[in-house]
């Protein structure tokens, strides 16, 4: 276990050192105080645990490495995370798992607006409930949300799935409910499992793309 | 808590410097004018101005001069006095006119900018601050915010506006004047707008909502209080801490990781489109709530 207090020295010599990191380790980090970009753009499989609230894209561009944050977490957690794990155990600001292409993002408590824009492929389980214009313009992955959605949840949604448990405050465009299939089941279940989440997959619904607003449409024929 | 406002302050909008580096400002709420009498803060660009002369028609009670800025409390009516100060030139800039509020901005480096007001030492209920990076307009002071709307009113703002130009333009036709090109000086001027034409604060931000196309973080910092409200996107950020002792506002969490009890404190994040509104309890100081608020221009 090593052990670096983000008081003593600076999130550019944390991550260069976490950088040259290339075998499996444990890690603590203490005194975050919400500094950005802490744990950003790791490789190896290490086990890092942030004791504290951190700022802005805290463990951006994961690959491989298990990021657990002991607080809240600012705008962009995991954003554009490849591969590993991301565990929030408080509240996630704006933007959560942006565009992030694989792996696993868990946020235990509630994640503000826009979580899972432009999602890519990763997972991302929320425990309470996520803000408006979630899961926007999401083209592949799994969004989860155990609580309820914001305004606009799935706006403009390719091929990324959305599974509901609560209330709905409005459907985003082309973002319809869908019909919750054994394999859709196993899945969620697979998902709730992994991430350590207390919560009946019976209970959820489906949601995904009308398929309406990004296929060639023979009414514009003419225009070609 | 109150003898601390300015000790607790200074690391918040230090801490964010980064965000809005070319000026800065505060408005804070400190000794109220006694009744009958009103505060006045002006700014000259010239150091030495002969401030004494400047407010000898106006009777003034009392002068305290900090750098570029001067603190008057002249007898009268604020709307009085603000009509009269409107006659007055000599190069001088009114930045507020009313009983508790003071507002002190400049061009330059947050850290500097407060240094030269003296903000670490500042006593008083609440204080509102915003650094600025210029995107809109020109940097200068009457760009920095905040912008005083009315009496002990004044707006900070994070965002741009994207229909500036035709909203001053027809505020313009309602008497409402305008020193710069910037946005959000037309934001503060449609609050004092729909303030004067009887609108309760409440009532005035609901009416932005649905009159201000583009995207805002506002902090708007009242005699008692403050208020926070967001576009209805909601893409400019804004943190909240509550605890028994304080609320406090700012751009980032990393802003207010050193307020006492913050380990403690709700956090939480603004919905958007939602006014939000904290009031100072009075007469009772074992539960007196101080705020502390700072907004960020982008």
């Amino acid at each position: 276990m090593s052990t670096f207090d983000l008081s003593k020295i600076s999130v550019r010599e944390l991550n260069h050192h976490l950088h040259q990191l290339a075998e499996a380790g444990d890690i603590d980090l203490l005194e975050p105080r919400g500094a950005h970009a802490v744990a950003c753009g790791l490789t190896a499989p290490l086990n890092v645990s942030i004791r504290g609230p951190v700022g802005y894209y805290c463990a951006g561009m994961n690959e491989r490495a298990t990021v657990t944050v002991h607080g809240n977490a600012g705008t962009g957690v995991a954003e554009n995370m490849m591969s590993g794990e991301v565990r929030v155990l408080g509240n996630a600001s704006q933007s959560a798992g942006a565009t992030a292409h694989g792996g696993l993002l868990v946020i235990q408590g509630d994640a503000s607006a826009r979580c899972g824009i432009s999602l890519k492929g990763a997972s991302i389980v929320v425990g309470g409930s996520v803000g408006h214009m979630s899961a926007f313009m999401a083209q592949a992955g799994t969004l989860v949300i155990c609580g309820d959605a914001g305004d606009a949840l799935g706006d403009s949604i390719y091929e990324a799935r959305i599974y509901l448990r609560g209330k709905i405050a409005s459907l985003g465009a082309d973002c319809i409910e869908k019909k919750m299939r054994p394999e859709h089941l196993a899945e969620l279940t697979q998902l709730l499992t992994t991430a350590g989440i207390n919560a009946d997959p019976a209970t959820f619904r489906r949601y995904g793309s009308g398929r309406s607003l990004y296929h060639f449409h023979s009414d514009h024929a003419s225009a070609y | 808590m109150e003898n601390q406002l300015g000790s607790l302050f200074v690391p918040m909008l230090n801490c964010l410097s980064g965000r809005g580096p070319d000026s800065a400002g505060f408005a804070v709420y400190r000794d109220p004018a006694l009744e009958g009498t009103v505060k006045i803060v002006a700014q000259h660009p010239e150091v030495g101005f002969e401030w004494e002369g400047f407010f000898k028609p106006f009777g003034a009670v009392s002068l305290t001069v900090i750098a570029s800025h001067c603190v008057a409390i002249v007898p009268g009516q604020p709307e009085i006095v603000r009509a009269k100060l409107e006659l007055e030139n000599a190069g001088v800039t009114v930045m507020c006119v009313g009983s508790s509020m003071e507002i002190f901005k400049e061009k330059g480096f947050p850290c500097d900018v407060m240094k030269v007001f003296q903000l670490e030492q500042a006593v008083g209920s609440h204080v509102i601050g915003h650094t600025r990076m210029a995107t809109e307009s020109a940097v200068s002071t009457a760009g920095s915010h905040p912008f005083s709307t009315g009496s002990d009113l004044c707006l900070a703002h994070n965002g741009s506006l994207s229909n500036h130009n035709s909203l001053r333009r027809n505020l313009r036709r309602e008497g409402i004047t305008f020193r710069t090109d910037n946005d959000s000086e037309v934001a503060a001027g449609y609050l004092s707008w729909r303030l004067q034409s009887g609108d309760s604060l409440e009532t005035a931000l609901e009416a932005a909502l649905r009159d201000l196309d583009g995207f805002f973080t506002f902090a708007i910092g009242t005699r008692d209080g403050f208020a926070v409200l967001r576009d209805p996107i909601a893409c400019k950020p804004a943190v909240l801490a509550e605890t028994d002792e304080y609320v406090a506002m700012a751009s980032e969490y990393r802003s207010l990781a050193h307020l006492p009890g913050i380990e403690e404190a709700r956090i939480w994040e603004p919905e958007p489109a939602r006014i939000y509104t904290w009031e100072k309890l009075k007469d009772t100081p074992s539960a007196s709530s101080t705020a502390i608020s700072i907004s960020l221009a982008a």
